[in-house]
């Protein structure tokens, strides 16, 4: 194997981490502040990629999608925070799993009722096609590249947020105890609806992004949403710090993976079960970690006790 | 309101003689419909065992269904192409004989779910859900890349395996062999749950650190409960393969995990037959629902979170009187 096609797959797999940051993001900040499971995020995901999909159809102009997809997710989250799930937060998980179960249901039949069941595509923009030539000689995909850094443009924001103004503080609160912010004269339901339209958003922004390399299709959320509940519980519930980490650990993991494990059984084996048998292993990469993280720390490595 | 013991029994009389009619009227798919509710309904008691007994909320026993499913597959598929499964160090060979498909799908699935739960049930409460979940997705990406049992196209077995004396390709008479299973398991659990180990894992859910106080090994309890769980999980799983005769990754998708779940909070968590009633629920909206609607998940949606934020303790909750519930 050699050295660029090594870095290459490093950059990959950071840019599949860093938007599996921004699920995850959204699903820790929730569980943090409101104590609520929600599998509806990998809905959440799926609307922000229609919602590109849709707009960039209209318009042709992808920056204006991307914008469409954080308000449409966010839009839609505040909506299903008004109505369902505030309802939720002191119930017990198992009604809180069946209830945001009951929304993938509906959103998912919902989105294949008004868009069909065939996928759509969302173009990249003309100005973020090609490749750029990194130093070292390395040719990687502009767009990639954008993801890369547009995701950890938001891990900046995020933490400013947080640690910085008078709303982060006010969620750090919340995260803290919930019934003394709420004497002290924050209105506290204002802030959950909040906090879960910002988690919405970062997972509509993550679906459009997305979108653009995949294909927009109706259960695109899931398998994304499962990815970000690993990069969670390696990273510790309710830690954007755990999140983050996590997500670039997961993707990492993953990416390398499935390009190494091949080669790395070939050194001993025939080449087609090496095949066979390191790609079976890389599928199960991912979860043997979480298994190992698990061992050592059943609370995850930025989680507390 | 009924007797809950009242209500069971009239559950099953109608589990007996809708498919005893369709014999009748001669309509073999609506028996096959009721074989597809018992199958379902023994998925959902073991899972109830964990979850609404234990507490324990999986989302992961897809795992145990599929292990089963494939239990009967691999084996079947051996004894079709007449190949043996292996020759070293000793030879052992596929068959088509159901009570040891039976056998083989229950303790396979049965160590699987002893491995996954000595790892998840080192967390609790919202890890818990997310770990089983996490450890579902893992065998459902290893069936679609493992390439030897059909991948992602699955495994198909063309002829029903064997019972001694039966014909199990008469509709009837395979749903016999489903529903004395079902009714069997329903028997042993119920008794499991009055048993000292019932109760204790019950207590331990109420109040885990009074369990603890006056000495309980609540993790090893709760990991043998899990066991069992997953291995009637299992049997069911074995028993939708020969339904369909057919096995493939879908059987370890999450949606099973969460069907299975939805069964239970249909019924009623921790209700005996609260599997029973909500996999009957579920097969005939299926029916109905998708005899109107091509998109007849929506309306299961709205009917889910209408039971999960109004009805309380599900159908059996709602018809049974309340002292009969176990502690919810």
């Amino acid at each position: 194997m050699n050295m660029l096609l090594l870095i290459e797959q490093i950059l990959n797999g950071l840019q599949f981490g860093v938007m599996l940051f921004l699920m995850a993001a959204g699903l820790t900040l929730i569980f943090g502040v409101m104590g609520l499971i929600n599998l509806a995020h990998g809905s959440l995901y799926m609307i922000g990629a229609f919602a590109a999909a849709a707009v960039a159809g209209w318009t042709g102009n992808f920056l204006l999608a991307l914008i469409a997809s954080m308000a449409a997710a966010a839009m839609i989250g505040a909506l299903i925070e008004l109505s369902v799930i505030r309802r939720l937060y002191d119930r017990d998980h198992l009604e809180q799993v069946l209830a945001t179960f009951a929304m993938i249901l509906i959103f998912s039949e919902g989105t294949r009722w008004v868009f069909g069941s065939f996928p759509l595509f969302l173009n990249i923009p003309d100005y973020l096609k090609g490749t750029v030539t990194l130093p070292g000689g390395i040719e990687y995909s502009l767009y990639r590249l954008t993801i890369i850094g547009i995701g950890l443009a938001v891990a900046v924001g995020l933490f400013l947020l947080i640690s910085k103004t008078r709303v982060g503080m006010r969620i750090r609160a919340g995260e803290n105890d919930r019934e003394m912010i709420g004497a002290l004269g924050v209105d506290i339901s204002v802030l959950y609806t909040l906090v879960f339209a910002l988690g919405a958003a970062l997972a509509g922004l993550s679906g459009a992004l997305v979108g653009a390399i995949q294909s927009v299709e109706v259960g695109m959320g899931e398998p994304v949403l499962i990815l970000a509940f690993v990069v969670i519980v390696i990273g510790g519930i309710g830690s954007i710090k755990g999140a983050l980490a996590g997500a670039v650990l997961v993707g990492l993991t993953d990416t390398l993976g499935r390009t190494m494990l091949p080669v790395v059984f070939g050194s001993f084996m025939d080449p087609s079960s090496a095949t066979t048998v390191g790609s079976a292993l890389a599928s199960m990469l991912i979860y043997i970690l979480m298994a190992g993280v698990l061992i050592f720390k059943p609370t995850g490595l930025f989680g507390g006790s | 309101m009924f007797q809950e013991r009242t209500l069971d029994i009239f559950v099953l009389l109608i589990l007996v003689i809708v498919p005893a009619s369709a014999v009748v009227t001669d309509e073999p798919f609506t028996i096959t419909l009721a074989t597809r509710a018992v199958i379902f309904a023994l998925a959902g008691v073991g899972l109830n065992l964990a979850l609404g007994q234990g507490g324990l909320v999986s989302f992961g026993h897809a795992a145990f269904f599929g292990v089963g499913g494939y239990a009967m597959g691999i084996l079947a598929s051996h004894a079709q192409n007449y190949t043996p499964i292996m020759e070293t160090p000793f030879l052992i060979e596929g068959t088509n004989s159901m009570p040891v498909i039976w056998l083989v799908a229950i303790v396979s699935s049965g160590l699987v779910a002893l491995l996954v739960g000595a790892l998840s049930l080192r967390t609790s409460g919202v890890y818990f859900i997310m770990v089983t979940l996490a450890f579902g997705q893992m065998f459902y990406y290893f069936t679609i890349s493992w390439p030897a049992y059909g991948g992602e196209d699955g495994l198909s077995i063309y002829v029903r395996n064997q019972f001694p004396g039966l014909n199990t390709l008469d509709p009837i008479q395979f749903f016999g062999i489903c529903f004395a299973l079902l009714c069997i398991v329903l028997f042993l659990v119920d008794r499991l749950n009055k048993s000292p180990f019932g109760l204790a894992l019950n207590g331990a859910h109420q109040n885990e650190e009074r369990a603890l106080t006056v000495g309980i090994n609540v993790y090893r309890l709760r990991l043998v409960a899990f066991v069992i769980s997953g291995a009637i999980t299992g049997l069911a799983g074995a028993l939708f393969a020969d339904l369909n005769r057919f096995v493939s990754p879908t059987m370890f998708s999450w949606q099973i995990s969460g069907e299975i779940m939805i069964f239970i909070i249909l019924g009623g968590v921790a209700r005996l037959f609260g599997p029973v009633v909500g996999a009957a629920l579920f097969i005939l909206l299926e029916h109905v629902l998708g005899g109107l609607s091509d998109y007849w998940f929506i309306y299961l949606g709205v009917i889910l979170l209408a039971v999960v934020l109004f009805a309380k303790g599900g159908i059996i909750g709602k018809l049974a009187k309340r002292e009969a519930g176990h502690g919810q």
